[in-house]
């Protein structure tokens, strides 16, 4: 049955879905879209770097990615430039970098599209232990980091004072979402992994009172986004990224009007 | 553990920033049952010094050293509670908390908060935030109050139940209290000690003391130190009960 290239779509995108829902949440609370954005256009060096070394592109990826995040945290430290100049400067420089890495690679054996928008023909059952023990990692720190997180989110040096080690916390954050990163590529691709955490976050932002609400409430959409976006590429031959997109965003068009006027209508959110 | 030992005992501190010594050889005390105040003008390194104490970062020089097992509740100037955030007080009342049957709803009672419990963190009034903050800090029956200028951002009335609410606390709990700030006239009947900062201690001491002081007189004018002193004559009789003990000893250094 894993066979079927279906299935194993199906499952990643479920895996996917399941991390990039909670983890979306401090996405959207401590804006960091554009810092997920940057740290996926890292991901295209670390691919190029893990295909022409002969190490595997998550691994490569997973280095890549961990190495930028951990840059750039060095450099906000040292306050040198704003920080979305930073992101700027190295989200592109990676891409830039990565891209003329892969031209030293035989391109008939690389398909740039599928690592851009994601492709479920590509998922193979590699892909699935990297995406489910990854996130099984993901899921269990954050269960874990849950209370901090938020409380560091509220007020860092509140979190502080209280005995949080924010820099660890913070650094443990920005690490999970470079697995995130590496394991959504082969479905979402690098140029939308960012919809993935933060869209269905910001819908369920409106339907919920408490964080953990919003994180559950985050999963479920994205598995609905997964489910529905597999289904119309498969069908419609549709890139699969994209479509997951597109049902996310549909979702998000749905339900957040309804959200408004019930919120006007009764004001208790 | 002996009893006489501080709180907090920091040792010729000296914190360089970008190449500049923004806190410069201080040294003070905090014991039971102290209040101890501290002001000084804008960038005196007063919120510099308070991170200081509470180890969040280690000095250049000198030394800080807390008693073993002390627990700190803090208040910081304010929390923008971002509305992307989906989190009730009572939820942020139990983030990382592990409360004792019957603490919450006398930290409840006590801070006045009942009726914004169920309400969204992020719709709370200045005030209301931080009552619900110093609940927050007391939760955990600690044993210092360490509070970053509470009524920064409060209007003269919410100013004035705060620091009533302080003095409240401070007088019913076995607490030290720890504090940063600009109100001196409004927090004069409960200090006990006033540390004053520029980068270095300037004075220190009991409030009518420092109101005398020319280091304090040529920070403040005139005004203000008169208008302490009258304070301080005014409240006398009151602060009178808690004025002898030396539990705070604060050498300053004139000139490094």
């Amino acid at each position: 049955m894993l066979d079927d290239f279906i299935v194993r779509a199906l499952l990643a995108g479920m895996g996917i879905a399941l991390i990039a829902g909670p983890l979306g949440c401090f996405v959207v609370w401590r804006r960091m879209a554009y810092f997920g954005d940057s740290l996926a256009h890292s991901a295209l060096l670390g691919i190029a770097l893990g295909l022409l070394t002969g190490i595997s592109g998550n691994l490569g990826t997973v280095i890549v990615c961990s190495a930028f995040a951990v840059i750039l945290l060095w450099l906000q430290h040292a306050r040198i430039l704003a920080t979305d100049t930073l992101l700027g400067i190295m989200a592109h420089a990676a891409l830039s970098i990565g891209m003329v890495t892969l031209s030293f690679i035989d391109n008939q054996r690389f398909d740039l599209h599928s690592y851009l928008f994601g492709d479920i023909l590509t998922v193979q059952i590699v892909d699935l232990v990297w995406i489910f023990g990854g996130g099984v990692i993901v899921l269990v720190l954050l269960f874990k980091y849950w209370a901090s997180l938020t409380l560091m989110t509220l007020h860092e040096d509140l979190a502080r004072a209280e005995g949080v080690k924010t820099f660890w916390v913070n650094l443990m954050l920005v690490l999970l979402m470079t697995i995130v990163v590496a394991v959504s590529i082969r479905i979402v691709g690098i140029l939308l992994i960012t919809a993935m955490l933060a869209i269905p976050a910001a819908t369920a932002r409106q339907w919920v009172r408490s964080p953990e609400a919003m994180a559950i409430l985050a999963a479920l959409l994205g598995l609905l986004a997964v489910f529905g976006g597999i289904y119309g590429s498969a069908y419609l031959d549709t890139p699969t990224g994209p479509s997951i997109v597109t049902a996310a965003t549909l979702l998000f068009a749905v339900l957040f009007p309804i959200s408004a006027v019930l919120k006007r209508n009764n004001r208790v959110r | 553990m002996k009893p006489t030992t501080p709180l907090i005992s920091a040792q010729h501190v000296t914190v360089v920033r970008d190449g500049r010594s923004v806190l410069k050889d201080v040294s003070v005390d905090i014991g039971d049952r102290d209040f101890l105040t501290i002001i000084g003008p804008n960038g005196a390194g007063k919120s510099m010094l308070l991170k200081c104490l509470m180890g969040f970062f280690s000095p250049e020089q000198g030394t800080v050293v807390p008693r073993k097992d002390l627990r700190i509740g803090y208040v910081p100037q304010r929390l923008v509670a971002d509305p992307t955030i989906p989190i009730t007080v009572r939820r942020f009342l139990h983030l990382r908390k592990k409360i004792k049957a019957g603490a919450f709803a006398s930290v409840i009672s006590e801070t006045e908060i009942e009726n914004s419990l169920d309400r969204p963190l992020a719709v709370l009034s200045g005030g209301e935030l931080q009552r619900v903050l110093l609940a927050r800090a007391l939760l955990d029956e600690p044993q210092l109050l360490v509070l970053d200028e509470p009524a920064q951002n409060l209007d003269i009335t919410g100013q004035l139940s705060f620091y009533k609410l302080l003095a409240k606390v401070y007088n019913e709990r076995p607490v030290s209290v720890l504090m940063v700030s600009h109100d001196l006239h409004l927090v004069m009947s409960s200090t006990k000690n006033v540390l004053c900062l520029s980068g270095e201690v300037c004075c220190y001491g009991e409030p009518n003391s420092v109101a005398q002081n020319p280091a304090f007189i040529s920070l403040f004018g005139e005004d203000m130190a008169q208008m302490l002193a009258s304070y301080q004559h005014h409240g006398h009789t009151h602060s009178h009960s808690h004025s002898h003990e030396p539990t705070t000893d604060v050498k300053a250094h004139p000139h490094a």
